[in-house]
């Protein structure tokens, strides 16, 4: 057990290392720095005096070194286009991306994994048939004509709910949270609905492919056949068995939502990381994108890690031993 | 008390309403143990299924009465019919490792079936459920209870199956296979269990089983089925020592017995008999003349095979388990020998070993006085790789399914380059086809399209194909019917005598072997036991352990057994 802990973190340190290189080749490969960062009219022997400054004549070996320290003791740089630190501009846009995230995921699986359970118990009926064809419409569109469609709906016809930004916003700590106000509320529904449908249709397809399967096993039918009431039989024994490998996609799948919240952080001009990754790209603002891949992975990473727990707090074949 | 009249069940189809089984009749009491002996497809567990109210979707039954005591089974609403399960009727299933939810406890799943049958609280039902743990033959049952199903063994497990069913003191326990799956030290434990049930708490059983063998040992009275039909009924002695129906006695015929040596199986319908058609001998003639280099013998000397156990600690490498200890056997040439054991034993990893699909970690291997090369370290193109052919278990995995046999069949003539023209390797493939008793028209279909025992005979004559010396078969007949299983056999001893085939024949099932077998070899724990010309190992067995397995394998009576 403990073991299997420590080979996951060992594997997840390779990992971070490997994705630190590929963010630090961004630096070495694409462009170069010193004319990213000076003018038209600065000399040539200033260009030169710059470069050994900064260490850039050093070997790759040793800037590389210098990389991942500097990283590890949350010095990420500065950014090319706006001068400040780049670990205070993450740390200034992670929550929003984080909250419209965990919220995102929440609605898909408050909506999915009931849905899911619905249509796998049900598999002939109306009400399935129904869901199962809004589902295929939802997960057929792209991202962002769903945005469009909920601001044009909501936010122009309707006009209940904000159309853009993120308001109402409260500090706690060094955290600026919109989860505590209804303003805040208003304004993130949208993008969280917007990015959780993908993910609540693959959700409930999954859960319900699942216990469909889970259903036909032997120890349903031995439990059918000596009569545990049917309501234990679907949510103690079928749905907890149904969750082990649907855990696995949901957590593959967080880390997606949080990386590619770009679109819609885009079309709801959300102030969160990937609208923060759009800006830098625009302006070749590599430091911001070197650390921005390094935060997703990182991410990805822990939601992996916590996935493998959660496998081990479910599944009792990994944690007790043979009598 | 358990009584079924003209039972039908259906099954609809895109083609009309498939009759799954009819005209069953069969009446049960209470304390009975009624075996239901069948092949596959007989529609066995179609009954048992039908009499708990789950016949698998969208089956149906069309007409009938089953009735339990005063209670009309047919007539219940779906709500009435699950209270009923459990409490009035419960099931075992065929294998313990699926049938219990891995992720509860024992005393969870136990608990749970108390309470939904009656009123009782949850202190109470935990007592009662270590009491029947304890009754049914579990140690330690109240600290053992909260353990979860992984953490035991197969018998143990198929134990607390039991003690599932019987825990809320049902008339009746529908058991499908209930030993098919155990080991037989196990399975007469189990046995013997469902007979203490059946005397003391006076439940009645419908034993559903292929096996006569278990039918022989335990069950009072037997209905035989056939294609959804019930063929013959009545006290066991008499149905199976003196069976009326010509389907019974042709069943009967089939069973290899365990007590006596016999030449060939009678098979109910005699297949067209091998290599009588005139392309048939073109196939034999062309593996005669690629046989004339002698007959070679395996020789196993110190074989030990042992694999990394998995680690658990950051410190320590655990001891690695030991899959086989120090194995020396020898297979005479053109002689078959039978190597028997449970499972785990080491059977398969032996066969693995031979075949170069596990390095061993010391001793030596030769064929013919040839050194045979470790695991990986032996190369593609080293011959033994042709003189050594294999006959697997399962015919539905062993075959490419997208495959048809013509090319699972030539995949052999062109790999080992002995036919380069292609018109001639299809002409052989189809011979081949006519040798192991199959038309020849067979050859541009798939394997789905045939039945298990077909399989096995296209997995036979690919084997043959490679114009091998030496074939290992491991469990050949093990997935089959015991008609099927017959004529197999019969094909495989042919085929040997005919070619002069040194064999490797695994089995778990002793009788198989003795009819088989010229040596047999009794291999526990990775250990040979005991190892000896067949007959002298069955009439007077020196070890211990081949003792036990003779006793413990369940078979009719010699008594029974009608003179001629």
């Amino acid at each position: 057990m403990v073991y299997f802990i420590l080979k996951r973190l060992v594997q997840s340190v390779f990992v971070m290392l490997a994705v630190a290189f590929l963010a630090f080749s961004l630096f070495r490969f694409v462009g170069d720095p010193i004319s990213q960062m000076t003018g038209v009219e600065t000399t040539v022997a200033d260009q030169e005096r710059l470069r050994e400054d900064l260490g850039l004549n050093d070997p790759f070996v040793v800037q590389f070194y210098r990389f991942t320290t500097d990283m590890l003791q949350g010095d990420f740089g500065f950014s090319y286009r706006t001068r400040q630190p780049v670990a205070d501009m993450i740390a200034d846009r992670i929550p929003a991306t984080l909250e419209l995230g965990v919220v995102a995921l929440i609605i898909s699986l408050i909506v999915g994994i009931p849905a899911g359970v619905y249509t796998a118990l049900r598999p002939r009926g109306v009400l399935t048939q129904g869901i199962l064809l809004t589902t295929l419409v939802g997960v057929s569109i792209p991202t962002f004509v769903i945005g469009i469609m909920l601001i044009f709906i909501f936010g122009v016809q309707l006009g209940w709910l904000p159309t853009f930004g993120r308001n109402g916003t409260v500090q706690i700590g060094g955290w600026e949270s919109s989860l505590f106000t209804v303003q805040g509320w208003r304004s993130l529904i949208l993008p969280a609905v917007t990015l959780g449908v993908y993910q609540l249709t693959l959700t409930m397809r999954l859960v319900r492919a699942e216990m469909m399967e889970v259903m036909r096993s032997d120890y349903i039918r031995f439990g059918m056949a000596r009569g545990v009431p049917m309501g234990r039989l679907h949510y103690r024994h079928a749905l907890a068995n149904t969750m082990v490998p649907v855990i696995t996609i949901i957590g593959l799948q967080f880390g997606g939502v949080i990386a590619f919240s770009i679109v819609t952080e885009s079309v709801f001009q959300w102030p969160g990381m990937g609208l923060l990754f759009l800006e830098s790209i625009r302006f070749v603002d590599i430091p911001v994108m070197g650390v921005y891949l390094v935060v997703i992975a990182f991410f990805f990473v822990l939601v992996n890690l916590i996935v493998d727990l959660l496998y081990v707090a479910i599944d009792p074949r990994l944690r007790v031993k043979d009598l | 008390m358990l009584v079924i009249k003209d039972l039908a069940v259906k099954f609809p189809s895109r083609f009309g309403d498939v009759t799954a089984i009819a005209d069953v009749d069969m009446e049960i009491r209470p304390g009975e143990i009624h075996g239901l002996v069948g092949e596959s497809g007989a529609g066995k567990s179609t009954v048992g299924a039908a009499v708990i109210g789950l016949l698998s979707q969208p089956g149906y039954i069309a007409g009938g009465e089953i009735t339990l005591g005063e209670t009309d089974l047919r007539a219940l609403s779906p709500e009435a019919a699950h209270r009923i399960r459990g409490d009035r009727i419960s099931m075992i299933f065929q294998d313990p490792q699926t049938s219990l939810n891995p992720l509860m406890t024992i005393e969870d799943q136990l608990v749970e079936t108390i309470q939904a049958h009656s009123d009782a609280t949850h202190s109470q039902a935990v007592t009662r459920a270590v009491d029947l743990l304890e009754e049914i033959g579990i140690k330690n049952a109240a600290s053992r209870i909260k353990a979860y199903p992984h953490q035991f063994s197969g018998g143990m497990r198929q134990r607390v199956v039991i003690a599932l069913a019987i825990c809320t003191d049902p008339e009746l326990i529908i058991a499908d296979e209930p030993t098919t799956a155990l080991d037989v030290a196990v399975q007469s434990q189990v046995l013997a269990l469902i007979q203490r049930l059946a005397r003391e708490r006076q439940i009645a059983f419908m034993l559903i089983t292929h096996d006569i063998g278990v039918i022989a040992q335990v069950a009072d009275r037997v209905t035989v089925m056939r294609k959804g039909r019930v063929m013959e009924t009545g006290e066991t002695q008499q149905v199976l020592g003196a069976p009326d129906h010509p389907y019974t006695q042709a069943l009967m015929d089939a069973v290899p017995p365990l007590d006596v040596k016999i030449d060939r199986f009678r098979v109910p319908e005699e297949a067209p008999i091998a290599g009588e058609g005139p392309t048939g001998n073109v196939a034999e003639a062309w593996l005669l003349e690629g046989q004339r280099s002698e007959m070679l013998g395996l020789t196993l000397d110190h074989l030990t095979v042992q694999f990394a156990a998995p680690r658990t600690s950051l410190f320590r490498t655990p001891a690695p388990y030991v899959a086989l200890d120090d194995v020396s056997l020898t297979v005479r040439p053109g002689t078959i020998m039978g190597l028997v054991g449970e499972s785990g034993s080491g059977k398969s990893t032996l066969a693995k070993a031979i075949t170069g699909l596990v390095s061993p970690t010391s001793g030596t291997m030769q064929l013919g006085g040839d050194d045979l090369p470790y695991g990986k370290t032996r190369g593609r193109r080293h011959p033994s790789r042709q003189l050594i052919q294999m006959v697997f278990q399962d015919p539905y995995s062993s075959l490419n399914s997208r495959h048809t046999i013509a090319d699972i069949l030539e995949e052999p003539l062109w790999f080992y380059g002995f036919v380069s023209d292609a018109r001639e390797r299809r002409r052989l493939a189809a011979a081949m086809l006519e040798l192991v008793g199959m038309a020849p028209e067979a050859i541009d279909k798939y394997p789905h399209q045939f039945s298990g025992g077909q399989r096995q005979r296209v997995a036979v004559a690919r084997a043959l194909l490679a114009r091998p010396r030496f074939l290992i078969c491991d469990e050949p007949t093990s997935a089959l019917d015991v008609s099927i299983q017959a004529e197999i056999l019969n094909l495989l001893k042919d085929l040997q005598s005919t070619f002069g085939l040194s064999v490797l024949f695994i089995s778990h099932n002793l009788s198989v072997v003795r009819q088989m077998a010229d040596d047999t070899a009794v291999l526990r724990a990775g250990r040979i036991e005991e190892v000896g010309p067949t007959e002298d190992l069955y009439e007077a067995p020196q070890a211990d352990y081949t003792r036990e397995l003779l006793a413990l394998t369940p078979v009719m009576p010699k008594a029974w057994r009608r003179a001629g």
